[in-house]
């Protein structure tokens, strides 16, 4: 038996512990300091399946490897897990004939990377394609292999799998240090205590780095990358169905034009290179708002109106020294294993690092792995009442009265399927906060965001957890929602 | 509840009220449906005074003033309701699909009153960036705590807008001790009624700054403190205004839209308003669609709890008529163009043939002067005119004579 810890319970984290649950003889721990899972450079970003056709592989042969490769895991571990995901395909698109030979290009590394189905096309098709594209765009390399998915749906689904399959998480628990003996890992300590393991896999994003150097190992630095974003209501009428995207420059993808698989545009992201001390830095500004916009005129034909943003966001990707991805293990530490410079396309390329990290256990640790009878790959997702036939909407009330019980309007959200979140993050082990209700459930999502129904809901939550209500916080320790009994300030003033 | 109505009032606040009330006094077969446990809307939670002054010629608070409406009660209704459909069939039959605790319920009606009033508008629809932090709620959402749940959001406090709502939670913060630091305008006016300008800031001593922003909010976890800046008359940032106001909460109160969602996921188009965001109507407050009507803060915001209750009245009176008729009739209508200084004008359509009441909202102050009908120079009111108080123009027939397809409303010298 070997005790194997995957530190970050992020997209790449708990694609590994999913696929090492797999596996009898190995027992596995998922780690994560944030008192849910996906709250890191998960949590905020494109959530576009990349087809794989961007990553030089002459530069960059491992990236471009697991990008492909998890395009196409993506497809059966989406189906298996019950995520949602769409398959519009992509443009990248050009101006001109100098444009056009960047697109060739990227034809020709796609080529080498083994992505199918690429092609180029002319202005007609191009408008034929997509009518929502701007009429400056001549050219489009178009790329049917790419995908959305929502990312922090996903992080869920791979944990709740994995859990089932005999994971056990610690959630709100940060790793402190690693203690190595004779070249073996021997344990991590906690701010809870020491853990004995034979194996670590550090997965942790924006902090691969300093978990990295807690190992010994301390040859790389991460800095974060900010990317804002908008987020437009469903229903705007400017939204592209394919993801719209320019040619990319040597440090990023640039801004995309999406429509996210819950139907709502989204324009983004930026990339800025943030001071390696700035990794809870999620803030936006009026400047990286106004660089997409810009950037975005020139990808779709109209934008829609500024009232009509449904929220803004940043999120942070880790970005290793030369985009350099590190998926290996080491000869004079036995046992540690980094999964570590994960960034785009690290939410494509998941599935596979985690059969890289597989294969690094059985080929350079020497472990056999053996094959569980019982594994289970499904898992099912949230039940929600708006997605159900009118018939089986009747009988879901009959059954359980809080099904008739909507709670969030815009995202008709019902009491019910908010006591389901609570039981699922509860068997996961994370905390119950308002914020990851709302990435289960999707209220609070709406075009009110929250306005309307924050305040019922965090009455739920309170019923349900037995606290008073100021008590129930928004994302963990330190964002109660309120401070006290509405006349806790008139009895601090008399006492 | 049954499977075929004349009308179907959707919200019980007081337009919906009003309205349904209006319907059973006219002998409609009349459904109110509404989201929450209770009836009476926001006004349950208002434990300040303001209510009902016109309407009952009393100065009553919002709770008062609900259960006024709900003394009489003898109209059906089902609460915890949600309207999760409707369908237009034709102009004399619309299906409506609640979902209850009993169930999920398809009803056939006639008629709908759409008074589903407005929602808050939120942080990311403002110019304000920076952290995502706890702290920040809409005034609202910060009433419910304090006035329904009984929580206290926070202690010191950042009130963003001044808009009544604003003033009313910056004094209802002052209140319960809370250090309310200031109450922030972009505009060079406050937005509210004067009375709450002098009842809710001066009478506490809370600070009234105008053309000012909030660029920031920033903070570890919860807010810490917000960055302001000066903006000039065009709204833009004067560059180096920056200052940093230390507070634990933002409370904003930066407008409200109409909550039309269920209109605007109908398969047949509700023509609705750019400017008012609510559905257009005509002066019997029905919208483009034969047998629906918008009454209350979802066709306009009202600076009186009063004048929802009006329209919700109009809107039963209009329903009664077309129930009778099995439609409206035909008329040749006038679109009310805006014209200098006007913001908005509601309804959007008028006949000419009898007298209108015209709910009209000005951009800018300006004392003393005339409201007119620019194509006939016609004269309806001189006043002097504030942005934060809706001028009701009751408007008689004879003024509204000799009109051709349109006319613009003006306020000027």
């Amino acid at each position: 038996m070997y005790k194997i810890a995957v530190i970050g319970a992020g997209i790449t984290g708990s694609a590994i512990a999913r696929e090492l649950s797999k596996y009898e003889n190995l027992e596995v721990l998922l780690i994560e300091k944030n008192v849910d899972v996906g709250w890191g450079a998960t949590k905020a970003n494109t959530g576009i399946i990349h087809p794989g056709h961007e990553d030089d592989p002459e530069s960059h042969p491992l990236r471009a490897e697991v990008c492909v490769r998890g395009n196409r895991l993506w497809h059966d571990w989406a189906e298996e897990l019950n995520i949602p995901v769409k398959w519009p395909g992509e443009l990248m698109i050009a101006k001109d004939e100098k444009e056009l030979d960047k697109l060739k290009k990227y034809r020709d590394i796609g080529k080498k990377n083994g992505v199918p189905e690429l092609r180029i096309i002319a202005s007609e098709d191009l408008r034929e394609l997509e009518p929502k594209v701007n009429e400056e765009a001549k050219f489009a390399l178009c790329a049917p292999t790419a995908g959305v998915i929502a990312p922090w749906e996903a992080v869920i689904a791979l944990v709740e799998n994995a859990v089932d399959n005999g994971v056990k998480t610690h959630l709100n628990t940060k790793v402190e240090d690693i203690s190595v003996e004779d070249g073996r890992i021997s344990s991590l300590v906690t701010e809870d205590g020491e853990i004995e393991v034979d194996v670590i896999i550090n997965a942790t994003g924006l902090f691969a780095d300093e978990v990295s150097e807690m190992a010994g190992k301390d040859n790389f630095e991460i800095t974060p990358r900010k990317g804002q974003y908008y987020l437009f209501d469903e229903d705007v009428e400017e939204k592209p169905d394919k993801l719209i995207h320019p040619t990319p420059t040597e440090k990023t993808k640039g801004v995309y034009a999406v429509q996210t698989v819950e139907g709502n545009l989204m324009l983004g992201p930026t990339a800025e290179d943030l001071d390696r001390k700035s990794k809870a830095d999620r803030s936006t500004s009026e400047e990286g708002l106004e660089f997409i916009w810009k950037h975005s005129k020139e990808l779709l034909g109209e934008l829609p109106s500024k009232n009509r943003i449904s929220k803004t966001f940043a999120g942070l990707r880790p970005e290793p020294p030369e985009g350099r991805y590190r998926i290996k293990s080491y000869d004079d530490i036995f046992g540690f294993v980094n999964s570590a410079g994960i960034r785009s396309p690290g939410l494509t390329a998941a599935p596979a690092i985690a059969h890289k990290v597989k294969d690094i256990l059985i080929e350079d640790l020497n472990i056999d792995l053996i094959e569980k009878e019982d594994w289970k790959a499904e898992r099912e997702g949230i039940t929600r009442l708006s997605d159900q036939s009118d018939r089986k909407k009747r009988n879901m009330i009959k059954e359980n009265s809080d099904y008739g019980r909507v709670v969030c309007m815009c995202k008709e959200v019902t009491k019910a399927e908010v006591l389901e979140a609570v039981d699922r993050i509860r068997k996961i082990g994370g905390k119950v906060t308002l914020d990851s209700v709302k990435f289960r459930t999707l209220a609070l999502f709406g075009f009110c965001q929250g306005s309307y129904c924050r305040s019922k809901m965090t009455e739920i939550l309170s019923e349900e957890l037995n606290v008073p209500m100021w008590e129930i916080e928004v994302r963990g320790e330190g964002t109660p929602y309120g401070i006290g009994d509405v006349k806790t300030l008139q009895s601090s003033e008399e006492g | 509840m049954k499977d075929e109505y004349e009308c179907v009032v959707i919200g019980a606040g007081p337009a919906g009220l009003a309205a349904a009330l209006r319907c059973e006094e006219l002998g409609l077969d009349v459904l109110m449906i509404e989201s929450k446990e209770r009836l009476g809307g926001i006004p349950l939670q208002c434990t300040h005074p303001g209510f009902g002054n016109f309407y009952y010629d009393e100065n009553l608070t919002g709770t008062e003033f609900a259960e006024r409406l709900l003394e009489k009660d003898e109209i059906e209704y089902v609460t915890e309701a949600h309207v999760s459909s409707i369908e237009y069939v034709s102009d004399l039959k619309k299906k409506v699909k609640v979902i209850t605790p009993d169930g999920l319920f398809s009803l056939d009606t006639k008629t709908i009153i759409y008074s589903t009033g407005a929602r808050e508008r939120h942080r990311f629809e403002t110019r304000i960036q920076g952290d995502r932090l706890s702290g920040v709620y809409t005034a609202g959402e910060a009433q419910t705590l304090m006035d329904v749940y009984g929580v206290m959001p926070g202690k010191r406090v950042v009130v963003v807008g001044s808009g009544d709502i604003g003033l009313i939670m910056a004094r209802r913060f002052a209140l319960e001790n809370a250090e309310v630091v200031g109450v922030i305008e972009m505009q060079p006016f406050p937005g509210g009624l004067t009375r709450n300008v002098v009842q809710c800031l001066h009478d506490f001593d809370i600070p009234l700054y105008t053309q000012k922003i909030v660029k920031e909010i920033r903070g570890q976890k919860r807010v810490e403190e917000i960055v302001t800046a000066d903006v000039d008359e065009e709204l833009e940032v004067i560059p180096g205004s920056e200052e940093i106001i230390e507070c634990d909460t933002v409370a904003l109160a930066t407008g409200l839209i109409p909550y039309t969602k269920i209109l605007d996921e109908m398969e047949a188009e509700v023509i609705m308003d750019p400017v008012t965001r609510g559905p257009r109507v005509d002066e019997n407050l029905e919208t483009n669609l034969p047998g629906i009507f918008a009454a209350g803060n979802v066709l306009t915001i009202n600076d009186y709890v009063d004048f929802a209750a009006y329209q919700g009245e109009k809107a039963a009176e209009s329903a009664r008529k077309f129930v009778e008729y099995d439609g409206m009739p035909s008329k040749d209508w006038i679109e009310v163009k805006r014209g200098k200084n006007v913001r908005s004008v509601v309804p959007q359509y008028i006949s000419g043939d009898c007298e209108v009441t015209l709910n009209v909202r000005v951009k800018k102050p300006e004392p003393e002067v005339d409201v007119i009908i620019r194509e006939t120079d016609e004269r309806i009111k001189t006043t002097s005119v504030n942005p934060g108080e809706m001028l009701r123009l009751d408007i008689s027939e004879e003024k509204l004579e000799d009109l051709e397809n349109k006319i613009t409303l003006e306020v000027r010298r």
